[in-house]
């Protein structure tokens, strides 16, 4: 084999190697995420590919699309994207999600560009997509509307953002008491603070206050019977929302040779 | 060292039978070339086929037939099945009195069933996947190694495919099954179906006809002009010594039961007796592996079911990968496997009971069992909203049905 000039260090590769089959092991403890990840991906697929006049049932029905996934961890949701043919980018600041996250995509053969880094940092940077992704973040950050609109400023002109995260409710308190499994476990406990919950109100302020527009919400519920999760009008948990940055969407016609 | 470097597709299936076959194409119309298939099966490597067996087609499974695009390459050489009459009687009974008929209409115009020799359909099926650009391999999956994220099969000329699942299509004795170390439950009848063509001098009219004998069901099923496909149920050793008859001594054991409503009759294909049992594969699932067919389960074919079965397991199949592939998730994955288990694991169960339950009530001498099923099949006759259900589950058509099942692209 020839590893003359590659820098990756082997020892690293196969703990990493051992990390991501446990991220990645659907009856692992990340299987409630693996659960959620249909869903959330169909709700994706189906908003961008409405939004930008795709076929959602093509297997390139996110082709040349510029997508950002923030707090990737391990790229359980950047690969499906990438497989549907979106260019991601991938931040987690945590190091070792996304060491996990490339050696993934490598045996995959993905092409995923993982960060390890904040999104302001990308935001300083002046870097913009077609579609910004808070999936299960928002609830994690010190201030909803600073992270909202360093989140809106990445957004192209014509671009969307999509958020998901969990509602402040008395159902949500109680189901964070119980650390109901499918709700709240997926993460280390401490995690999730009810207290920092918010709600689709609170979020839609906070979005329409960096100047777009919310354009959908959708609950998501979990249905013990079936084993899965769906989408619903149920928002008291966790809930998505879609909103759109005004202006002139330009998607290259042929991503292959643009420079910028 | 040859092949190193494995060829890397998303799906390899195992058996090039209808169920393999249908599964192949079903997913490369969903999914477009970007979806690469392989097809490994020693039948491949001779066309056309030559298949003597023939198969009932429900009106489901025709739909799937339709929404695949192989229907019209079959449709001139398929038999519809107009009329169903079954009766009940001893083999000396001079005239077999006749307890249940069936208009055999779904809906107006579409027959709950049509008869087709094998060899048509294998032959259209096969053309259709060339033509889609399905890689057909006339080899056997020799065996296959799984890894976290792959399944590398192994095929009997030494090659070797690299794939996110594997598809178990190979039949009651699957070779893919067996290496997967699946355990195949249940029963032999001890029973055996002897299979042959016979010609005859005046038209069927498109009737099936299931005599109940003492040694089991004896199935006259119609085939396109004067020929139908019969399905003689017989002990196991009577089959094998029936079978072994100079054809003159068969031809008398065949009229005996066949009568003489159709005039005279001549056997026109090649006999073979098939042991008959009841066996399902304890998971049809396994690490980056999903059985279907044959391979699953194996019914008693006393209503014409197995072929039904299997497609409902393509169908199935089909759409949990097809809605797993445009989500851009792995086919091959935890959730995609446990979606198609448990969409089929259960109706198959269902099916096979049925069927068992129902050849266990069918294939005796006693006097008291044959009243009460005569007056079970008197009350069916009698009650038309009951046949209509009958009609309808014969077809196929009840229950949670897959997409293609009733006629959709997935």
């Amino acid at each position: 084999m020839n590893i003359a000039g590659n820098s990756i260090d082997r020892g690293e590769v196969e703990r990493f190697g051992r990390m991501a089959a446990r991220w990645w092991d659907e009856r692992g403890p990340m299987a409630p995420l693996h659960k959620l990840n249909p869903v959330r991906v169909g709700y994706i697929r189906d908003q961008v590919a409405a939004h930008f006049g795709r076929d959602p049932l093509t297997l390139g029905s996110l082709a040349d699309l510029r997508i950002l996934d923030i707090g990737c961890g391990a790229g359980i949701l950047s690969e499906p994207l990438a497989r549907l043919g979106a260019t991601m980018v991938g931040v987690d600041p945590a190091e070792e999600n996304i060491a996990v996250a490339r050696a993934h995509a490598d045996e995959q053969d993905l092409t995923i560009d993982y960060r390890a880094t904040t999104a302001e940092a990308v935001a300083e940077g002046g870097e913009t997509f077609d579609v910004v992704l808070a999936m299960e973040v928002v609830e994690h950050v010190v201030n909803v509307e600073e992270f909202v609109a360093t989140c809106a400023s990445m957004v192209k002109p014509g671009g969307l953002m999509i958020a998901a995260t969990l509602n402040r409710t008395l159902k949500s308190f109680a189901l964070a008491i119980v650390g109901a499994e499918y709700v709240l476990r997926w993460l280390p406990r401490g995690t999730h603070q009810w207290d920092k919950f918010v709600t689709p109100r609170e979020l839609e302020r906070a979005i329409e206050a960096t100047g777009l527009d919310v354009i959908g919400e959708r609950g998501v519920i979990f249905n013990p019977l079936a084993d899965r999760w769906q989408l619903s009008s149920d928002m008291d948990v966790n809930y998505m929302l879609v909103a759109r940055k005004e202006g002139q969407h330009a998607v290259p016609e042929n991503a292959v040779g643009i420079s910028e | 060292m040859p092949n190193s470097q494995a060829n890397r597709v998303d799906l390899i299936i195992g058996g090039a039978g209808f169920a393999g076959l249908a599964l192949a194409i079903a997913l490369r119309q969903a999914l477009g070339e970007r979806f690469a298939i392989t097809v490994a099966d020693p039948a491949l490597a001779q066309t056309p086929s030559k298949d003597p067996r023939s198969t009932a087609i429900a009106a489901a499974a025709r739909r799937l037939f339709e929404a695949i695009g192989v229907w019209d390459a079959v449709a001139d050489g398929a038999q519809p099945i107009l009329d169903m009459v079954v009766t009940d009687s001893k083999l000396d009974d001079a005239v077999r009195p006749t307890f249940l008929t069936f208009g055999g209409d779904v809906e107006e115009g579409e027959p709950f069933a049509h008869m087709i020799e094998n060899r048509h359909l294998i032959d259209a099926l096969v053309a259709c996947a060339k033509d889609a650009g399905i890689d057909l391999r006339a080899t056997a999956v020799a065996s296959f190694d799984t890894a976290p994220n792959s399944v590398t099969a192994l095929l009997a000329d030494g090659s070797e495919i690299k794939a996110r699942l594997l598809v178990g299509a190979d039949g009651a004795r699957s070779a893919i099954r067996e290496h997967a170390g699946i355990a195949f439950h249940g029963w032999s009848y001890n029973q055996s179906g002897i299979v042959t063509t016979v010609a005859h001098e005046r038209p069927h009219h498109g009737c099936a006809e299931e005599h109940f004998l003492p040694a089991g069901p004896f199935a006259i099923l119609p085939l396109t002009g004067n020929r139908v496909s019969i399905v003689w149920t017989e002990a196991s050793h009577e089959a094998d010594r029936i079978v072994a008859l100079p054809d003159e001594e068969f031809h008398a054991e065949l009229e005996k039961r066949f009568g003489l409503h159709l005039g005279d009759i001549k056997v026109v294909g090649p006999r073979r007796a098939f042991p008959l049992g009841l066996y399902t594969a304890r998971s049809f699932i396994g690490e980056r592996l999903a059985l279907i067919g044959d391979a699953a389960h194996v019914i008693h074919p006393i209503a014409g079911q197995g072929l039904n079965m299997g497609l409902r397991d393509v169908a199935a199949l089909a759409e949990a990968i097809a809605d797993a592939a445009r989500l851009g998730l792995d086919i091959g994955g935890l959730q995609v496997l446990e979606r198609y288990q448990r969409w089929r694991r259960f109706d198959t169960m269902t099916m096979g009971v049925a069927t068992d339950g129902l050849n266990k009530l069918f294939s005796n001498h006693s006097d008291v069992l044959r009243l009460a099923r005569d007056v079970g099949l008197g009350m069916v006759e009698r009650v038309p909203a009951l046949k209509r259900v009958f009609i309808r589950e014969a077809a196929g058509i009840t229950g949670d049905v897959p997409k293609l099942m009733r006629g959709e692209m997935v």
